[in-house]
């Protein structure tokens, strides 16, 4: 703890003030930064949970297959290496596309570049967790709102969607969790700007590396513990309809 | 597509599998063996031991492993290396060594997540199945170890085989703090040649096939141990 605090006995040291001699707000604008790549991440991994879940249990053939590859191809390779191939290949495809149609090459920015991969990865494991929670929605539930005369689109928006939610919060929440902790990857691909990049940069320049990671680990504990609160809250309200088991 | 380069950085790739799979063997035996004291104090323990061991998964789940991972190299490794004693002492050499940071880091972390699953897996155990091994007069190191941890052990396996495959995933983390895996194979590639998506597919192909195999290796082992159902 030698490096932590500065002999002078002041228990903050300079380095962790606001203003130009210290990081602390570069510090809190890299943690509203993760919060910010981290939460659009989470929205279109939800969203293509969504049609991932739908496509695996209701799909043809060819959106079954197609779904299939893409949960197992990314749940199988580590998010470090996804998300530098996904990050040079999306900048190089999105860059080709703009020269092809004639805008010359685009910039990606990086902080989109990064939501969009990470969001992809997300994508995978959500539609894993929808589909879990579909499956564990009673079968006579969605028999009676056939019988009801619903088509499949009714049936899902009015009957399948409520009624899993529940059974979804909790593997939704773990993802939650991930994807702020994943987006520290980002670091790899040198865009976004998110605390841990922020971290570094103020580790690198005034060498207090025990010193600056570890208030950005506490940073990062006071985000989820946070967000565990919450979703703990959460997951009583959408199951206050839900009878208690034994 | 280029792979003019594979022919060259080919006889890489065996080293860097075996680093990868050394490095997932190490986390994985070390961070369940640390895990069974973490989950069963939070089952059996005194207060104050098993809420300092749910503070420590919580802890270690709550925060990325990159920082864990940096923490001590660069946080520890800039602490230690400010010591001229140390410098100059036979461990230097380990404790100049990425590997060994890494190989921690990941340890510590791996027993936070399995510490919560061992708690789960304790629990999960029949409570008459240990009253039974007690009422034979067994002491309760006896009970641990002849019924209480074989039984959760079986509960725990596929939550066990989820984490291999996480921690399969983690580790190319390592490549960051100058481990020499698989990972580190395509960074090289990408240094010496600038091809950047060619390496990294080879990359990505070698992790499938190794999580194919774990997934392989542990539903073998879960059906060797029979289950009533």
């Amino acid at each position: 703890m030698v490096a932590v605090f500065q002999p002078g006995g002041n228990m903050i040291p300079e380095v962790l003030t606001f203003g130009r001699t210290g990081f602390a707000d570069e510090l809190l604008r890299g943690a509203l930064m993760t919060v910010y790549i981290a939460a659009a991440a989470f929205m279109l991994g939800l969203f293509l949970g969504q049609f991932g879940a739908m496509a695996k249990l209701y799909g043809g053939p060819i959106s079954r297959l197609v779904a299939g590859f893409y949960t197992t191809v990314i749940r199988g390779i580590p998010e470090l290496v996804l998300i530098l191939f996904l990050f040079f290949a999306g900048t190089r495809g999105i860059s080709a596309v703009g020269q092809a149609v004639g805008y010359g090459p685009i910039q990606v920015n990086g902080t989109l570049a990064a939501i969009l991969v990470l969001g992809f990865v997300q994508g995978a494991y959500s539609t894993e967790v929808f589909r879990g929670a579909i499956l564990a929605v009673p079968i006579g539930q969605i028999e009676a709102a056939r019988a009801f005369g619903m088509s499949r689109f009714q049936t899902f928006y009015r009957i399948i969607f409520p009624a899993m939610l529940p059974n979804a919060i909790p593997g939704l929440a773990n993802l939650w969790l991930s994807v702020i902790k994943d987006t520290s990857l980002i670091v790899v691909t040198g865009a976004g700007g998110e605390l841990f990049q922020a971290t570094k940069t103020a580790a690198g320049f005034t060498k207090r590396y025990f010193l600056f990671y570890l208030v950005s680990g506490i940073i990062y504990l006071v985000l989820t513990l946070t967000s565990n609160f919450l979703l703990v809250r959460l997951e009583r309200y959408v199951r206050r309809s839900q009878s208690k088991l034994a | 597509m280029d792979w003019s380069w594979l022919p060259k950085f080919l006889p890489l790739l065996p080293h860097g599998i075996f680093v990868t799979i050394q490095l997932l063997v190490l986390t994985m035996v070390f961070g369940v063996l640390l895990a069974i004291p973490l989950g069963l104090v939070q089952v059996t323990g005194p207060k104050w031991l098993a809420s300092l061991a749910r503070g420590y998964c919580t802890l270690l789940r709550g925060t990325p492993l990159l920082i864990q991972l940096y923490l001590l190299y660069y946080g520890l490794g800039s602490v230690f290396s400010s010591y001229p004693e140390l410098r100059q002492s036979i461990f230097w050499p380990i404790l100049r060594e990425g590997y060994y940071y890494a190989v921690l880091a990941f340890v510590l972390n791996e027993a936070g997540y399995m510490g919560e699953i061992m708690r789960g897996a304790f629990l999960s155990v029949p409570k008459g199945e240990l009253e039974a091994a007690r009422a034979y007069g067994m002491s309760p190191f006896q009970v641990l170890r002849r019924v209480w941890l074989p039984r959760a052990f079986r509960n725990a396996l596929p939550a066990i085989g989820g984490e291999t495959i996480l921690t399969l995933k983690a580790t190319p983390l390592a490549a960051l703090v100058t481990v020499v895996d698989i990972f580190s194979v395509a960074d090289r590639v990408r240094q010496e040649t600038y091809i950047i998506y060619e390496p990294l597919i080879m990359v990505m192909m070698v992790y499938l096939i190794l999580t194919f195999i774990i997934t392989r290796i542990f539903g073998h082992i879960e059906r060797q141990i029979p289950v009533r159902h």
